[in-house]
């Protein structure tokens, strides 16, 4: 079958199941159901706090099968995902499925576990290093999921995805399981990757480094959702936990593209008093950063909120006072930590407040202006930021189909070409967001709008910027570099791409 | 006619049928940065021409990127040569310049 | 920008640069010579640079690089030709050479036009001299760093000792009406230097400056950009010249105050200015 995307899907996956294809962004909605949760009652008296992983495995009673899950909020610094899998694999466990929010290189060790049946199924919203690869060439039992970081809460919410044990990484845990980010030497700020599964898995289990006398402050995921609590040397690197951002690009091509966004940005309105802003952690979306903060210095303009994934510089425009509030996911830097700490309007929100399409409202849905990258980018305005352009995972939505499909104003900005391969094809590798939610391609060369956005055609058409159809941007890149070969994959699946309202987008096929 | 030395070259090509030119050291061009091209051109004895592609393109302009650099090595008259090319996303001309300084060093 | 690099070469022409120039002499090491020239030569055949005027720094006509800079990279048609450590000799040499080269390879004669560099003191005191003797030379443009090494003297950021040099040259290309190019600001970093030393270099005469990061192109833009009120001036002077041609009328007159030819070019040269700084449409 196809999806409305043209996308041709199996109508069942082995090691999936029934495909409920992608009908429109906003097409499944209405009445939802939070599953219920089996919850062991701890009595007055009883411990949380175990002497090691292995015997936290023994008493949540690890079973061939299970589903068990972590947060990425220690990024490429993460001991803990290999500490866990390790201590299952010596127990001669088999057929787990990993839902991690986000894998990174430094999990590299997980590819044993794949390749000797520890490990068969994985679900993430970002992967990249060589579990990606491994996965991308077939070597995963059954076909990895990607979802989105709002579509993640979504399915442990909805039952969807059913978490049998959740190890949540903790950088400061009491001995009753209250557990925060700010505190101890592996600090990493907000947690809001953490929340859904730690209140809605069969167990819980807080591994810290830093194990507090009760109570812990602040809390940030209660006691009342922990059920054990283990202490270890080291829960990650602090260097690779703020491995997450990048510097403003120096690239005068950025630099550029930065500037034109920015022009953008001016003429579709939205800078005035009680704007909301949201952008990546790329070098060229920090740069449309500083570009969009002198422009509300110059004009005085106070916003509402910024969002997202957190750095330094956003910090700087909240402590300028150029933002009243910033809601935090995740922190990327030491900046955003201290600030996370101190400032009362710095404020959590889990990844469920953060993007999920189905609860009463997603902060997402306050979203004025998102600055999202991308790999590849078709003529319908499809983006994949999931496979590169080999056809190897090396990436995923992240927040990207979430703040795109919230966001009033939801601009790409990317070189048209990079090393020889233009952005802009006819169609992409693999759909991450639908062309729907996506309103402008800004490039050094040309700005794309999306023809459903005639508003803003018209806006920009009062500008001095190089307007021009999408079509014409990419011949325009073919015609420096040549139009490129398609890449030929196998016809295995080997991902299955979940939108964040849990209908298939798209399937990531094997590598050759 | 011009007497430079490329008019002097074409014209001696085009007037004997293409000279069986030989270059006759190992000579390179070109650099590892991104949109560049490394060139190594290094005679043999083959009479043939031989060409080692590396590409981080391959899939997308191999095919295109191989066609430019025996173009050009067909065009300055060179019928034996071996080539090593590792290409980081160089654009057709710039194939073709560094191809064309390669073999000009290797002829010097 | 370095000739030798493809990168640089394929972007030049969008960061903004009113002209750019591939060079071939300092940005590229002596064994590269060859191979930029290739490269240079090439990039102006395949690539799009559209609106931007390409200009080629060839090497001085007494190295042992120079004539074959000339030889080869005239013969693809760049805009214009950069001519280092000019002398009346070196431009008419070249002078010479292009004409030859533009007969053969079937170009307008005169095409390929010339900048002089000066950049030594025997250049700057014979500037009229190197501006005269030929037809193509279109600006100058002021070497500040090689000049100053030549005079003995350290090359400042406030500029007191290109001062005179600042001034010779601005009095030199009004004489003759072609552009006066002003010497790179070589701190990237130092916007505010940068603007101080642009605005300087412009309240001398100077028609532009040189930038040699693309950076600087926003600064020295702004420095050298019409004011909103000096724009709408300029735009009632030529509405106020069209309805006096309309009515037939050869003289006219503006607020009270007669407008005269030299107010109608610098309000034609400010809307020009205008429109490439894209301040109006």
């Amino acid at each position: 079958m196809k999806n409305i995307l043209g996308r041709e899907l199996p109508d069942y996956i082995e090691g999936y199941g029934k495909i409920e294809p992608f009908m429109g962004a906003f097409n499944n909605t209405g009445i939802k159901e939070r599953k219920s949760v089996k919850v062991s009652s701890v009595t007055p008296g009883e411990e949380k706090v175990l002497a090691s992983i292995e015997e936290a495995l023994d008493k949540v009673q690890i079973k061939d099968g299970m589903t068990i899950s972590f947060h990425h909020h220690l990024r490429n610094g993460d001991f803990v995902l290999n500490m866990v899998l390790e201590a299952i694999a010596k127990k001669g466990i088999k057929d787990i499925t990993v839902a991690a929010s986000s894998i990174f290189p430094v999990h590299g060790p997980m590819v044993e576990h794949m390749r000797n049946g520890v490990v068969t199924g994985v679900v993430a919203n970002y992967m990249s290093g060589p579990v990606a690869e491994a996965i991308s060439r077939g070597e995963l039992k059954k076909p990895a999921i990607m979802q989105t970081h709002g579509g993640r809460p979504r399915a442990i919410e909805s039952g969807d995805l059913h978490i049998d044990v959740a190890f949540v990484a903790a950088p400061t845990a009491d001995t009753y399981g209250n557990i925060n980010g700010v505190g101890g030497k592996s600090a990493c700020g907000a947690l809001g990757y953490a929340v859904s599964d730690a209140e809605f898995a069969d167990k819980t289990v807080a591994i810290t480094d830093n194990l507090v006398p009760y109570p812990a402050c602040p809390i940030e995921i209660s006691q009342i959702y922990v059920d054990y609590v283990v202490q270890v040397e080291s829960i990650g690197d602090p260097k690779g936990i703020v491995s997450g951002t990048t510097k403003i690009t120096k690239d005068p091509v950025g630099l550029k593209i930065a500037k034109m966004a920015t022009e953008v940005i001016k003429a579709s309105g939205l800078v005035k008093d009680g704007m909301s802003f949201q952008t990546g952690a790329g070098g060229t979306s920090l740069a449309v950063a500083a570009e969009l903060k002198e422009v509300m210095k110059k004009e005085g303009v106070v916003g509402s909120f910024a969002a997202g994934g957190v750095t330094g510089y956003i910090v700087d425009m909240f402590e300028e006072g150029l933002f009243q509030n910033i809601f935090d996911v995740q922190c990327f830097d030491l900046q955003a930590v201290e600030s996370y700490k101190k400032n009362l309007r710095h404020q959590p929100m889990s990844a469920s407040m953060y993007g999920n399409p189905h609860n009463k409202g997603a902060v997402v849905n306050h979203l004025d202006i998102m600055i999202l990258g991308a790999t590849e980018i078709d003529t319908d305005f499809n983006v994949n930021v999931t496979t590169g352009s080999s056809g190897v995972i090396m990436g995923g939505s992240g927040g990207h189909s979430d703040t795109a499909a919230g966001a009033k104003l939801a601009i790409i900005v990317t070189n048209l070409m990079k090393a020889r391969l233009p952005i802009i094809k006819d169609r992409v590798t693999t759909v991450t967001t639908p062309g729907e939610s996506v309103d402008v391609i800004v490039t050094e060369r040309g700005i794309a709008v999306n023809p459903r956005r005639t508003d803003l055609l018209e806006k920009l058409s009062n500008t001095n910027l190089p307007v021009m159809t999408i079509e014409e941007l990419k011949n325009m890149a073919e015609k420096i570099t040549g139009k490129p070969n398609t890449i030929h994959t196998s016809d295995d699946i080997v991902a299955v791409v979940e939108y964040r309202d849990g209908t298939v987008i798209d399937v990531v096929k094997k590598i050759k | 006619m011009k007497l430079d030395k490329d008019s002097i070259w074409t014209a001696l090509n085009k007037e004997s049928g293409g000279i069986k030119v030989k270059i006759s050291k190992v000579a390179k061009a070109g650099t590892l940065e991104s949109n560049d091209i490394l060139v190594m051109v290094m005679p043999n004895d083959n009479d043939t021409v031989e060409l080692e592609l590396e590409s981080i393109v391959m899939q997308q302009f191999g095919d295109v990127i191989r066609k430019v650099v025996l173009e050009k090595v067909k065009e300055m008259g060179i019928e034996s040569i071996t080539i090593k090319a590792q290409d980081k996303g160089a654009l057709d001309y710039t194939i073709s310049a560094r191809v064309e300084t390669a073999i000009k060093r290797a002829l010097a | 920008m370095p000739g030798n690099n493809p990168g640089m070469l394929q972007n030049a022409g969008i960061l903004g640069a009113d002209s750019i120039i591939l060079d071939l002499e300092d940005a590229v090491s002596l064994t590269e010579k060859d191979s930029a020239r290739v490269l240079v030569r090439e990039a102006i055949k395949n690539v799009d640079y559209s609106n931007v005027e390409v200009i080629v720094r060839i090497n001085p006509l007494d190295t042992e690089f120079g004539a074959e800079d000339i030889n080869v990279i005239a013969r693809v048609k760049p805009d214009t030709i950069l001519v280092p450590k000019a002398d009346e000799a070196q431009i008419k040499q070249v002078d010479e050479m292009l004409n030859k080269i533009e007969a053969e390879e079937g170009i307008e004669a005169g095409a390929i036009k010339l900048i002089a560099l000066i950049e030594t003191a025997y250049g700057l005191e014979t500037i009229y001299d190197v501006i005269r003797v030929s037809k193509r030379v279109v600006g100058v443009l002021l070497g500040g760093e090689d000049l100053t090494s030549d005079l003995g003297v350290k090359r400042t950021k406030e500029g007191e000792e290109i001062f005179y040099a600042r001034n010779r040259v601005v009095a030199a290309c009004k004489a003759m009406k072609i552009d006066a190019i002003d010497t790179p600001f070589t701190d990237t970093n130092d916007y505010e230097g940068l603007a101080k030393d642009a605005a300087k270099a412009k309240s001398l005469g100077m028609t532009g400056k040189s930038a040699i990061n693309p950076r600087q192109i926003d600064t020295i833009h702004s420095v050298y950009a019409p004011t909103e009120a000096e724009i709408k001036h300029a735009l009632r002077v030529l509405d106020a010249m069209e309805e006096a041609k309309r009515e037939g009328k050869g003289v006219f007159s503006l607020d009270g105050k007669m407008v005269d030819a030299p107010i109608i070019n610098r309000a034609t040269t400010t809307v020009e200015l205008a429109k490439i700084l894209g301040l109006i449409r």
